[in-house]
């Protein structure tokens, strides 16, 4: 399903106007600082993934870009529009998919949609196409006019995507989009996304605990730690850098000083009783490699991941669990 | 228009909730037909006609202001379960003004009490209180205007505090005093001086003042008077509402 375009082509096709701009962003709580003195760009049409361990604040950097927030300090910019003093411009700009399901359980799906479009201004005049547009996008026709407390988690959330791109925004938030749906729902709405993206030129900028999602989607990821970017790049860059491949080693009395000097080594670390080597490029260097460690009980090689830069970045594993707060917990206290 | 769209939305989202939890309607009618019957008859059966009207006549304008006030404070609350719950994020996130949002809520509690108002005055008819078409309108008409400030009350606290206990609390600290000290169950003719007092700076005091004097003709003060003071209380209430949401 495709949906009929009315937004404006990409100006530009590679995208070189930044649709969302940061400078020095910061919001403090308190003594916590949540976000410091960040600086970002975000060009047309690209799937930007904020990446980071919990409360490394990007809800908190999202909340600012979507004026729900307001920074201690610094500036921001959200299709041109400053997002202090244009709010109300930055909103008609954006959709934006919360992290807590927020649409209404006490209405039926179409009644939220309808809502929605008052809210947003949609021209009375293709209301009632648009909703069934995003209807059969995401699946819910049949079940448009039950009330959302009769709705499982996957359809709130593929909901809350639908209303979040009714209104056609040029630029879509979406916290956590996928958390907590079933592996088909999740590739269903990665696709909807990448469409959006290609074909209406829609910057999408999302936060996500799941590697594999940033990815499949992201055309750029930041890693975010305390606050602050760690790390910016395309994930294939990213893994090129710092994940190379992984050589996974079991020896009796690994010589870790010695592999660390190989020019190919780009990181050498015993854990649990393994050796983890990461090198540039297996298929070239194992051999040597292995001669180097001298007899080994067991070798295993993989290719990196966005997850070894993650944790090369972080120092931590990034948790795949329920993020703050907890999706379902609110769902069920309803 | 837009604006107009906005408010629209947010009303006819709380409108749509209110006729699908029947218990709230259900509920609320149930606690003014108590006073009504069991306190008014029975209270009424040990008090003398007062102002030339049964005691159960006397208080049913009083009542019918009770209601509203009930009502209308209580609609503050959900504000804080919207909150909680996340509801009001899309709303909040929308580009529609907040006086705009609280607008909408402010009509949509204010639908509320008049739903119960309009049950109300039916019942009047049969209990002989002296109901024309004209007193019908002009009686709706003031306690409008008596929703509208007390739905803003409601929804400056609902706004500004964080759980749903807090707000029992602090809304009982508004609503039992304004009720009791407004002369809703007794003529505030005859009041020890520091009664007087304090029913003279309840703001309340002049609705009740105003329905009684509509529906039964007796009145403390001019009727101008009391319109005046409801009003200009109801203009203070939604501006410190629009603060509050605005803080949101």
């Amino acid at each position: 399903m495709v949906i009929k375009t009315e937004a404006l082509p990409c100006v530009s096709p590679e995208g070189e106007i930044p649709v969302i701009k940061t400078e020095a962003l910061t919001k403090k709580y308190g003594r916590l600082t949540a976000v410091d003195q960040l600086n970002l760009e975000v060009k047309e049409g690209e799937i930007f993934g904020l990446l980071g361990p919990n409360g490394a604040g990007k809800t908190t950097l999202i909340s600012m870009l979507c004026t729900i927030l307001k920074p201690t300090s610094g500036k921001a910019w959200v299709n041109g529009f400053d997002i202090v003093k244009e709010s109300s411009k930055v909103r008609k700009s954006i959709g934006i998919v919360f992290q807590q399901p927020s649409v209404d359980d006490l209405l039926t799906g179409r009644e939220n949609l309808q809502m929605h479009n008052l809210l947003f201004e949609v021209p009375k005049a293709i209301r009632k196409q648009r909703i069934d547009e995003v209807l059969s996008l995401v699946n819910l026709e049949k079940r448009a006019d039950d009330l959302v407390n009769t709705y499982s988690g996957g359809m709130r959330r593929r909901l809350e995507l639908a209303r979040g791109i009714m209104h056609h925004p040029r630029i879509l938030f979406l916290d956590e989009p996928t958390l907590g749906l079933d592996p088909q729902t999740r590739e269903h709405i990665w696709e909807y996304i990448m469409d959006l993206a290609e074909k209406e030129c829609t910057t999408v900028m999302l936060t996500t605990h799941y590697m594999e999602e940033a990815e499949m989607l992201c055309d750029k990821v930041a890693i975010i730690d305390y606050g602050k970017i760690v790390v910016l790049d395309s994930p294939q860059a990213l893994k090129n850098k710092i994940a190379g491949d992984v050589v996974k080693i079991k020896q009796k009395k690994p010589d870790i000083e010695k592999l660390r000097k190989l020019d190919y080594v780009m990181k050498a670390e015993e854990k649990d009783g393994l050796l983890y080597i990461s090198i540039k490029d297996a298929s070239k260097h194992l051999q040597d490699l292995l001669a180097n460690t001298g007899p080994i009980e067991l070798v295993e090689v993989r290719s990196g991941t966005l997850n070894d830069v993650f944790l090369h970045y972080t120092g931590r594993e990034i948790r795949e669990a329920e993020p703050e707060g907890g999706f379902w917990e609110r769902v069920m206290k309803r | 228009m837009s604006e107009l769209e906005g408010i629209y939305a947010v009303w006819l989202r709380e409108a749509k909730i209110y006729v699908r939890e029947k218990e709230r309607l259900v509920s609320a009618v149930i606690s003014p037909l108590l006073w009504i019957f069991a306190f008014g008859a029975g209270v009424g059966s040990t008090v003398d006609v007062i102002q030339g009207y049964s005691y159960q006549v006397f208080i049913y304008p009083g009542i019918v202001v009770m209601t509203v006030l009930f009502t209308s404070l209580f609609y503050g609350i959900y504000i804080i379960w919207d909150r909680k719950l996340d509801f009001l994020k899309e709303v909040l996130v929308a580009p529609v003004s907040r006086a705009s949002v609280f607008a909408g809520k402010m009509l949509g509690g204010a639908t509320d009490a008049m739903v119960q108002v309009i049950f109300l005055l039916i019942i009047g008819l049969f209990i002989n209180i002296p109901l024309t078409p004209l007193i019908v309108i002009k009686a709706f008409l003031m306690l409008l205007l008596i929703s509208v400030a007390m739905v803003s009350i409601g929804l400056v606290i609902g706004s500004n505090l964080q759980s749903p206990e807090g707000f029992s609390l602090v809304i009982n600290f508004v609503m039992w005093p304004m009720f009791f000290f407004s002369g809703a169950l007794f003529p505030t003719n005859n009041l020890p001086k520091w009664l007087a007092a304090v029913t003279y700076i309840n703001p309340l005091t002049y609705g009740v003042d105003a329905l009684r004097g509509i529906i039964l003709n007796i009145n403390k003060f001019p009727i101008v008077l009391d319109i005046a003071v409801m009003f200009l209380f109801a203009v203070i209430m939604m501006a410190l509402g629009i603060l509050s949401f605005r803080r949101m």
